[in-house]
């Protein structure tokens, strides 16, 4: 008998396994395989199109909720600036704008450092320097929100009162904008840095050489080439960042103060939107209309989250793909 | 040409020349240093954190805190310790990551295997992408609206149920950026040998497993760290866990509440539970890297 008219053995066959229980006989008595793959391609394709449900449902579901608010009080109520759940007013412009404030001054801090990191990391290091330090940005990246706003409760906020001490403030706790900028800042740079570190090296290296060829320095070719070419990725990257940002809750909450008024200066404390839902949910039935007002938080939340990623993904993946 | 020659020559024209490199050279030199600040400054972040959080944590982590729930008057310094908080965010976690991976890996592997570059793997990257971004206080709030809805009070089945859908798209598309990697050719090579796009199926899972590991446990990860999901829909208790149906406590809402309390011991043990959860986090992350090394010896490179 040749090996080719028995069927091979086990020690023959290496580290192969037949590919599923499908193609051993037997079987295909029941199905064709052929059958089988088309039922698990429906099967598997419709539960992947149910799952991308859960975006619109998410958006309808707090619309639904928010809109009693609407239906009973003006918008001009709503944006305004009054906020006294107790006498009908829920003017959410405060927490807006208090939102916008340290979304703002965090990514003024952000920005030139996962740039600059981002940079370093693609432009001056090697591959094997690179993979030495990425796992501490991912570290950085998975230290949980509550980490951050602990951190930013024992470090950050005094140093800021010392901070508006010296600056000549009269008398200041240190939970204000600046501290929540700054633990906002910390908490996305590494989240900014993968981002701004993909799309740079989406650039193709013969252009980065071609300057390097041409007796560009470095600095020249991160300057007129690597900008140029990733400006509309970084963009993008920023953008993504200042979703993550605005959304998020607990490290903020901690830091910042939650007045409900509007700022006056980075040294005064604000009242951002996901802390305003975050602080008052449990209390939310009481007073008529709150839970409305409420859900009408988190909807403006979720419509600039969801338009700042929205948009700001396409361009990615535009970058990502073609340079 | 020797006009050229002439000004080459020209002692001038040198000294600006060198003036100039000297210039770019020192440029150079001053962006590469503060570049350099930059990635320091976040590298030092990392430190700093973990540097405070051992300081503060670390002297009031005893065998105490970590083996009993919180006894009479532990707010306000008393005896006990976190364990409701620990066993709880154990088990919201892995519930939510069971969730996520029986929603998510199919997903993925419908996208690789079925969908590969088409308009709808574009679009369902695209949503998952997008859902990654939610926020999770939102996710949160659309699951307490949910459990309004469905009459379910705060518990460990809605927290486990939302942590679910805070974790799917971060495993979702982290599954799938993993088997896009795979190579083209072992792909091809299957289906130019008959297979059906349903056997790809146990092949690109043997050859992405690593990453498949990696990623499961980085939403894992995220999972347990996550505290606004789980503040109105877990609840809280004192208690140890006892039933799905019962509420939970977790360790990011015991870092919060023990933080809010005014007693120095009590705020001290805030942070021995910071520095649990983040030992858990970290421990996973790092699980994960030794996992991916022990089970890579199956991928075709």
């Amino acid at each position: 008998m040749s090996t080719l008219e028995r069927p091979l053995i086990r020690h023959e066959t290496g580290r192969v396994a037949p590919l599923t229980r499908a193609a051993q006989p037997g079987w295909r008595v029941f199905v064709s395989r052929q059958f089988a793959s088309r039922v698990g391609g429906l099967g598997l394709g419709a539960l992947t199109l149910l799952l991308t449900l859960l975006l619109p449902l998410l958006v309808i579901a707090l619309a639904m909720r928010a809109y009693p608010l609407l239906q009973n009080t003006s918008l001009s109520n709503v944006f305004g600036m009054t906020w006294n759940p107790a006498q009908g007013a829920f003017g959410l412009m405060p927490f807006i704008i208090g939102s916008l404030a340290v979304t703002l001054l965090a990514l003024i801090v952000a920005i030139p450092l996962s740039v600059g990191s981002a940079i370093y990391l693609v432009q001056y290091l090697r591959e094997r320097q690179r993979s030495r330090i990425r796992p501490f940005i991912e570290l950085l990246a998975g230290v949980p929100s509550v980490v951050y706003g602990a951190w930013g409760v024992l470090v950050i906020v005094p140093a800021v009162r010392g901070l508006a001490l010296a600056t000549g403030a009269e008398q200041t706790t240190g939970y204000s904008i600046l501290s929540g900028a700054l633990v906002l800042a910390l908490m996305v740079t590494p989240f900014m840095i993968a981002l701004m570190e993909e799309v740079m090296r989406a650039v193709p290296n013969g252009v980065s050489d071609a300057a390097i060829c041409l007796g560009a320095t470095r600095w020249e070719v991160v300057r007129d080439v690597l900008f140029r070419r990733a400006r509309g990725g970084l963009i993008a990257a920023t953008g993504l960042g200042f979703a993550r940002a605005f959304g998020e809750t607990l490290a903020v909450l901690m830091v910042i103060g939650n007045v409900a008024k509007v700022p006056a200066s980075p040294f005064d404390p604000a009242y951002p939107l996901p802390a305003l839902i975050a602080n008052n949910f449990g209390e939310m039935m009481s007073v008529p209309l709150y839970d409305a007002a409420l859900m009408s938080a988190a909807l403006i939340l979720l419509i600039v989250v969801l338009a700042f990623n929205l948009g700001s993904r396409m361009v990615v993946r535009q970058v990502a793909q073609h340079g | 040409m020797d006009k050229l020659i002439d000004l080459r020559q020209n002692p001038a024209l040198q000294a600006r020349i060198a003036q100039r490199r000297a210039r770019r050279k020192f440029q150079a030199r001053i962006a590469h240093g503060v570049l350099l600040t930059m990635l320091g400054i976040v590298i030092l972040g990392l430190f700093g954190i973990l540097a405070v959080l051992i300081v503060k944590g670390a002297p009031s982590l005893s065998l105490e805190v970590l083996t009993q729930p919180p006894k009479g008057g532990y707010y306000a310094g008393g005896k006990g310790g976190i364990l409701n908080a620990i066993e709880g965010s154990l088990l919201l976690a892995l519930g939510g990551t069971l969730i996520a991976l029986l929603l998510g890996l199919p997903l993925a592997l419908y996208l690789n295997a079925y969908a590969d570059r088409s308009r709808v793997a574009g679009f369902v990257r695209l949503t998952m992408d997008v859902l990654w971004g939610v926020p999770s206080l939102i996710y949160g709030a659309f699951a307490f609206s949910l459990m309004l809805f469905v009459g379910l009070k705060a518990s460990l089945l809605a927290g486990i149920v939302t942590l679910g859908l805070v974790e799917l798209p971060i495993l979702a598309r982290g599954m799938d950026e993993v088997l896009r990697l795979s190579p083209r050719e072992l792909v091809h090579g299957a289906l130019a040998m008959g297979a059906t796009r349903l056997e790809l199926i146990p092949l690109l899972i043997r050859q992405a497993l690593p990453g498949l590991i990696t990623a499961l446990l980085l939403a894992f990860g995220r999972g347990i760290g996550d505290a606004a999901a789980v503040l109105f829909t877990a609840g809280y208790t004192d208690r140890l866990p006892s039933g799905l149906l019962q509420p939970v406590a977790s360790l990011p809402l015991a870092v919060f509440f023990q933080l809010n309390t005014p007693y120095a011991a009590s705020q001290a043990r805030a942070y021995a539970a910071a520095l649990v959860l983040t030992g858990l986090v970290f421990g996973a992350s790092l699980l994960g890297r030794l996992v991916a090394r022990v089970t890579g010896r199956y991928v075709v490179r």
